[in-house]
């Protein structure tokens, strides 16, 4: 039976199994003597669940377990006696049948194949139903199983709560879930990386040139992977360009919107501004590929330094731009979180506007400017679209702005991209170097929360 | 000392004149990025064609009309050389060069043209066909001169119209930018969101709810939340990686299906939806979970009756923010091999697809000049798509927002 017909057969039970113990639950509650414990409802979400969760999960498993079976069927049948015997090419037959037998293919390559087809389908068909059968009869037991226990101090509610919570509880799990998976895929492939490359030359070797090892009697097939001039390049586009755009901008975009900006002016100038931060990355790039980089060539062209289509200089004020909100926004609560008295006692004291900003405010709130602007590198160095759309891809160690230079973000999209075997060097390195870059944001993510933290402790 | 003074005062001038300079920049900026984008890509819209008319039964095409009507028709249509016979008639009009004044994928609308009417394969009928991407440039004045005196002349003979383009928005990926169309890459952006906002929101209220309402202060709780904290910090194409590792190569679902897609953003997302869950629930003031407890109500009866509805606004509004940055992702998505070129729109959520950002990554790479009006006009479509959903985030926040 069709995966969507078993879930819709499956949830009309679980309706059918909800009215009838709400029904039930109702019947019981009738006459005299003590009180239901539960209302009716949750009478039939207990049966309902019965009825539902072991069937579901019975199919669950049943979708791993079922292929494996239907293989096992079709190999101890006649047919598949002239079978190859090396596991590669009998592999490769035996999935050309399955396609072939659901309908995924319309002709075989494999001549051998087409004789498994009757085979593979009678299987599929076995188990289809035999799931199917099961799920249902699951269905049914667990329905009835709920139906019996239901009694007029039953305590439904407690038991349906229960199953509330382990869901919200699963939900919450899930979180960490997904950060071991991240760390533990990470580290999985850069291990197999550092086996190959030493870790010593990856973090502080000068030559970065993965592309070599593609072929094995090339003179130095080993590729070349040291990160430092992706280390450098990304640094000097994230860390050190863009945040010349950004800081200055955004703190004093801050200062006016909250210091001096008319209310309607803030209205409408802040949601322009927060707008900066909604454009997705690929339209910056574009721009910075397009419009920026050409203006940037000729301005260094112009100013006799070399340089190249693709420069550090569009991609980093770009970047820096994007990054303006985020540093405003940032500046502008921890301006806000400064006690009002101090700014009184500025300005009773005769300060202008400016001095009270100047010296009380910036000084007051500096911790938590700090803190946004660490978590605005830490944003900037794992910004990957405007890199590897305007910056290029030639590891060079530079500090000419109008050079193109390549970032870690960039080398893994990269390195990805290619049509790669899954563990030659080259594919693997792109795990090393994410590896790098979630550990130094996870590192400035810390920071920047524990510089925050302490100075709100400050004030309060 | 009055000197002093008016130093004082003109740095207080010049103090706020830098802010608002710095303000000004940064919306400047803005507002020249879109006005680049428009300029570029509006012409996106508009399609250059050309009337060739084609004398079917003189053409090469030897195709019945009773072979078109009932079972067998789609075969018919498709061993039949209709770009043959359109070339041939584009020839005959327009001289040697005729059959590269027309776009690669011009036959097809002449074979739609077909299926809809089958008994014009019985006289002489002028289409009016998209012309090819040279000729395109040419029209919008951005083509080497003889190309452009070749359109002169062709507009000259009358033989030119312009239009809407209507493909652009119905069409998916081609080699021809003429003939290019962003339907392929949206119904993916479609399938690929639907995944991640089915897994993503009810996860993430969940997580929300249990770790504001129920989870006890212990180290598990410390531990939920720093995870949660981190992912929404953590760069996106981390995530690609994760997707890479886990979906691809460890549970060897499809490549670059919208499944895994939607899977790796649903992660992405699920962190911006607890956050703004929690606040939102944060917000929902104690006295109401009191007044529900004091009447009798089971804690589960109070999150789900009485606190969830109430913050189900805010709630909303982080949702749509998340799903807003998860419709403009594109690095996550590069590495789950959403990157193909496909020109068939995905039929579901296993099939090979690609996605708006995607799509516009890809035509920003191509060399041809006429991809630059469309990606910059699927940039408008993107951005269009983006300001509606923030739109609708700015208006849920204003109607439902309630001070306690």
């Amino acid at each position: 039976m069709p995966g969507f017909a078993l879930l819709f057969l499956l949830i009309g039970l679980g309706l059918i199994a909800w009215l009838s113990a709400r029904a039930r639950a109702v019947m019981l509650g009738k006459g005299a003597g003590p009180r239901l414990h539960s209302v009716p409802a949750y009478h039939g979400w207990y049966v309902a669940l019965w009825a539902l969760v072991p069937a579901l999960v019975f199919l669950a498993i049943w979708q791993f377990v079922a292929p494996g079976l239907v293989t096992d069927t079709v190999l101890s049948s006649p047919a598949a006696a002239s079978l190859p015997a090396d596991a590669m090419g009998r592999s490769a037959i035996l999935e050309e049948a399955r396609a072939l037998a659901s309908g995924e293919l319309a002709g075989a390559f494999n001549p051998q194949s087409e004789t498994l087809v009757p085979a593979f389908a009678s299987a599929s068909r076995f188990y289809g139903w035999t799931g199917t059968a099961l799920a249902l009869l699951l269905a049914f037991a667990g329905g009835a199983f709920g139906w019996t226990r239901l009694k007029r101090d039953f305590r439904a509610r407690n038991k349906v709560e229960r199953v509330v919570m382990i869901v919200l509880l699963i939900a919450s799990l899930i979180a960490i879930l997904t950060t071991l998976g991240i760390v533990l895929s990470l580290l999985f492939e850069s291990l197999r990386f550092f086996s190959r490359v030493s870790p010593l030359e990856f973090l502080f070797g000068l030559t970065w040139s993965p592309q070599t090892a593609i072929r094995a009697d090339q003179a130095g097939s080993s590729g070349a992977f040291g990160a430092v001039p992706l280390f450098w390049g990304t640094i000097f586009i994230g860390a050190i360009i863009a945040m010349i755009v950004a800081i200055p901008l955004g703190l004093m975009s801050a200062i006016y919107l909250t210091q001096y900006a008319h209310k309607t002016a803030r209205r409408w100038l802040k949601p322009m501004l927060e707008m900066l931060a909604g454009i997705p990355t690929v339209v910056y790039g574009y721009f910075a590929a397009l419009t920026l980089a050409p203006w940037v060539r000729s301005l260094g062209v112009a100013l006799g330094i070399p340089s190249s289509s693709e420069s550090a200089l569009a991609a980093g004020l770009v970047m820096g731009v994007m990054i303006i909100p985020f540093v405003s926004s940032m500046a502008d609560d921890s301006i806000a979180a400064v006690p009002q008295s101090m700014r009184d006692g500025s300005l009773a004291l005769g300060a202008t506007t400016s001095e009270t900003i100047r010296k009380v405010l910036v000084p007051a709130a500096l911790p938590g400017v700090v803190g946004g602007v660490l978590l605005a590198v830490s944003r900037a160095i794992g910004e990957t679209m405007i890199v590897v759309m305007a910056a290029g891809l030639a590891a060079n160690l530079t500090a000419n702005p109008f050079d193109s230079v390549t970032t870690v973000t960039a080398q893994i999209v990269q390195l990805l991209t290619g049509d790669q075997e899954f563990d030659s060097p080259k594919t693997l390195a792109a795990f090393a170097l994410g590896l790098v870059l979630f550990l130094i944001t996870l590192l400035l993510n810390v920071a920047a929360l524990r510089v925050v933290k302490k100075y709100r402790e400050a004030y309060e | 000392m009055r000197k002093r003074i008016a130093r004082r005062y003109r740095s207080e001038r010049r103090f706020r004149w830098v802010g608002f300079a710095a303000i000004a920049t940064s919306v400047g900026f803005l507002a020249f990025l879109l006005i680049t984008m428009m300029g570029n890509g509006l012409a996106g819209f508009v399609e250059t064609r050309i009337a060739v008319a084609v004398d079917f039964p003189k053409s090469s095409l030897f195709l019945d009309p009773a072979a078109l009507t009932g079972a067998g028709a789609q075969a018919a249509l498709a061993t039949a050389d209709i770009e043959g016979a359109v070339a041939e008639a584009a020839i005959a009009q327009y001289g040697p060069d005729g059959a590269d004044l027309v776009s690669e994928a011009a036959w097809l609308r002449v074979r739609d043209a077909i299926a809809d009417d089958p008994d014009m394969l019985q006289g002489r009928k002028s289409f009016s066909l998209p012309v090819s991407g040279d000729l395109d440039l040419a029209a919008k004045g951005d083509a080497p001169p003889p190309v452009e005196a070749r359109f002169a002349k062709l507009k000259a003979d009358g033989s030119i119209s312009r239009g809407f383009n209507l493909g652009f928005l119905t069409g998916s990926d081609a080699t021809d930018p003429a003939a290019v169309g962003i339907w392929g890459a949206f119904k993916g952006s479609l399938l690929t969101m639907i995944v991640t906002i089915v897994l993503a929101f009810p996860i993430g209220v969940f997580s929300a709810l249990y770790l504001e309402e129920y989870a006890p202060r212990n180290r598990w709780t410390d531990l939920i939340e720093v995870s949660i904290n981190n992912l929404a910090a953590v760069p996106s194409i981390i995530f690609g990686l994760l997707g890479l590792a886990v979906f691809l190569n460890f549970m060897h679902l499809p490549r670059s299906a919208p499944i895994v897609g939607g899977l790796t953003l649903a992660l992405m997302t699920m962190p911006v939806i607890v956050i703004a869950g929690r606040n939102a629930i944060k917000s929902v003031p104690p006295s109401v979970r009191d007044a529900a407890l004091g009447v009798g109500a089971s804690p589960v009866q109070v999150v789900f009756h009485h606190v969830l509805p109430l913050a189900l606004p805010g709630i909303l509004t982080g949702t749509i923010i998340g799903m807003a940055r998860a419709l403009g992702e594109t690095a996550p998505l590069l590495m789950i091999g959403m990157r193909a070129f496909i020109a068939t729109p995905p039929g579901g959520i296993s099939e090979p697809a690609t996605v708006l950002p995607v799509q516009i990554f890809l035509w920003s790479d191509e060399v041809s000049h006429g991809f630059i009006e469309k990606t910059s006009a699927a940039i408008i479509v993107l951005l269009v798509f983006l300001l509606a959903m923030n739109g609708l985030a700015i208006y849920l926040r204003n109607k439902f927002e309630r001070t306690w």
